[in-house]
């Protein structure tokens, strides 16, 4: 059924991906692919469409043309919770939790059973739950603060409560839209430590300016400059391709 | 306490407290006059329960809740009109045997739509379907186009009006601006007397108690707190993994049926229903009792809606073109210095104060939270 040069088994394989917001072209015939298990960051100047290619990925935004599959399936027609079902978790760039809610209701929220109505209706909070909302919590430094109101946190836990809602979920595909933004430089530790553990079994797509954390975490970085690829490889590679240099990191 | 999935103990003192307010003290203090007019105000009390979980948890603000009050009003209304229009009864008319607005308009035969409303099992059936048909098809054209907010409540505003024009136009169907009035008995059994008016009175609070459960499960399901995450941050309920229009829906449609019991109790209790039930004042008026009562809590809203709705009948008694300012000016006053009314009040300056009071032991199960399910104060 297929005809042509057939990549080898991505999980994620984004092909002439276009999205055009009244004439202007935010991301561009982009075409990329992520590996099982591998990290990948995204990096850019701002307005390069970082955060546009996650939305686009997510659902967020419809793209105008082009096609993303995960595991071969297509996640342009689909809508947003259909494609969280089919495994990819996405985190936003300012922490996206509940304030009203405490952080075991939190992780609860997130935790994969009883999505539709009547499923959330009759939801209980059984052992399988509750022993992996402690497990999650234990990772994210916050499993003394099960009880406690979202809103009391601070800005870093904030953000590790939102990774931990998409952990719960357990996600083949984790996006993370500037995780480290704003933390504390022992909460960046701590964050690439996480980070490092909980990429097992799944890849990551990271949007990070922290250079010396994409250096920390990345296995791959492609460099985004209005809408299109400037340069894809190693971090090393990368940092040494001249164009890059030109545009993103000399200034 | 964990595993009871209506209520903890705060709020099932809470409910034992309305119980025995609305079962024993009114009645014994009141007499069948007032009493009476408890009733009518309890049937705002269903429409204030239902926008506790519409808006107040779900964040949905409706202004059109007269909508389904006033369609499950008008489906109990028909049923009792029918009954009360028996050929004997009617003789008089030029066509004998149905209403008497329909006879004034020159309509000489029963209406096709009028006619399953003869059967008592249908007439249930529709004061239920009827209107959260309506809030279903309302709902999923407004909640999966993502019409939310302002404009939502703008769209609800317009279908109260419409509606009101619909009845009023429409009089030889519905009796117009006059409504549905003059009924009499229900399968046989006068309405009108005092000792009727006290059984339906308990029959209501019956009802009230019922919803007040359903109330109580959703608010303690998993759904009520996906409500109120709901409201805080959309987009993360729905990137995790959940359709946000359905439980939009859901929540409407939920408000709608309970608003609409409470038209039906009207129908009952009143001994009419007219579409000065329906339109856009009496719809925000019901959002003003939730708003005072405390929208997020359920029996707060109870009380609200008795409180306001006494304040409205003395007032309005004394100071008759003053009542609508005091109304405006109240709404103005909780929203500004009591965002959770009345429920808001005593959570903050009463509870306090009894918990120090009486030594509290709870000792609080891992994950359940008193105050953090939709910052929903016990209210009492």
């Amino acid at each position: 059924m297929l005809v042509g040069h057939q990549p080898k088994e991505f999980l994620l394989a984004v092909e002439a991906l276009t999205v055009s917001f009244d004439g202007f072209k935010a991301v561009n015939d982009l075409s990329f692919y992520v590996d099982e298990n591998e990290i990948r960051v995204i990096i850019g100047p701002n307005g390069a469409g970082k955060t546009t290619v996650l939305d686009l990925i997510c659902g967020k935004t419809k793209a105008t043309s082009g096609s993303i599959q995960f595991r071969g399936k297509e996640l342009t027609r689909m809508k947003e919770n259909e494609i969280v079902k089919t495994g990819v978790g996405r985190k936003f760039q300012n922490p996206s939790i509940y304030d009203d809610l405490t952080v075991f209701e939190n992780l609860e929220i997130s935790y994969p059973r009883g999505r539709s109505v009547f499923g959330a209706l009759t939801f209980t909070r059984d052992a399988a739950v509750r022993d992996r909302v402690h497990e999650v919590a234990e990772m994210i430094f916050l499993k003394d603060r099960l009880n406690m109101s979202a809103d009391l946190l601070s800005h870093g836990q904030k953000q590790w409560l939102e990774i931990g809602m998409l952990l719960i979920q357990d996600p083949d595909l984790l996006m993370l839209d500037e995780p480290v933004a704003g933390m504390s430089v022992s909460e960046r530790t701590k964050t690439a430590e996480l980070l490092n553990r909980i990429i097992k079994n799944r890849s990551v797509l990271v949007i990070e300016h922290d250079m010396k954390f994409v250096e920390d975490i990345a296995h791959k970085v492609t460099v985004l400059h209005q809408g299109q690829i400037l340069s894809e490889g190693t971090m090393e590679k990368v940092q040494n391709d001249p164009k890059v240099i030109e545009v993103y990191l000399g200034h | 306490m964990t595993d009871n999935r209506f209520f903890n103990r705060s709020e099932l003192i809470g409910i034992l407290v309305l119980a025995v307010f609305l079962v024993v003290v009114l009645p014994l203090t009141l007499d069948v006059f007032r009493l009476n007019l408890v009733a009518k105000y309890l049937t705002y009390a269903f429409v204030a329960l239902g926008l506790v979980i519409c808006w107040g948890y779900g964040g949905i603000l409706s202004l059109g809740q007269g909508v389904f009050f006033g369609l499950g009003g008008y489906c109990m209304a028909m049923f009792l009109k029918l009954e009360a229009s028996s050929v004997e009864n009617t003789k008089i008319q030029s066509t004998p045997g149905i209403p008497d607005f329909m006879d004034w308009n020159q309509i000489t035969a029963l209406p096709l739509f009028w006619k399953p409303f003869n059967s008592l099992t249908f007439t249930i059936a529709a004061i239920i379907l009827v209107p959260g048909i309506f809030a279903l098809i309302i709902g999923t054209a407004m909640f999966k186009r993502r019409v939310g907010g302002t404009y939502f409540a703008i769209i609800t505003q317009a279908v109260a009006a419409i509606l009101t024009i619909l009845i009023v136009g429409q009089q030889g169907y519905t009796g117009g601006i006059n409504g549905m009035t003059d009924l009499r008995t229900l399968k046989g059994w006068d309405i009108r007397p005092d000792h009727a008016k006290v059984v339906l009175y308990f029959f209501e609070v019956g009802c009230l108690f019922v919803c007040i459960m359903i109330a109580q499960f959703i608010r303690h399901s998993k759904l009520g707190r996906i409500l109120v995450a709901m409201r805080e941050k959309e987009d993360r309920v729905r990137f995790s993994g959940y359709s946000v229009a359905n439980f939009k829906i859901f929540a409407f449609c939920i408000a709608a049926v309970f608003a609409a019991i409470g038209g039906a109790m009207f129908a009952l209790n009143v001994g009419f229903m007219s579409p000065s039930f329906v339109g856009i004042v009496p719809s925000i008026e019901m959002v003003i009792y939730t708003a005072v009562g405390g929208r997020l809590s359920i029996l707060g809203a109870i009380y609200g809606t008795l409180l306001v709705n006494f304040a409205k009948t003395s007032l309005s008694e004394t100071f008759p073109e003053l009542w609508l300012f005091g109304l405006g000016g109240l709404f103005i006053a909780v929203v500004l210095a009591f965002p959770n009314g009345l429920a808001g009040i005593w959570a903050d300056y009463v509870q306090p104060r009894i918990d120090r009071l009486i030594p509290s032991r709870k000792s609080k199960p891992e994950g359940w939270t008193d105050s953090s399910v939709a910052n929903g104060a016990p209210a009492e």
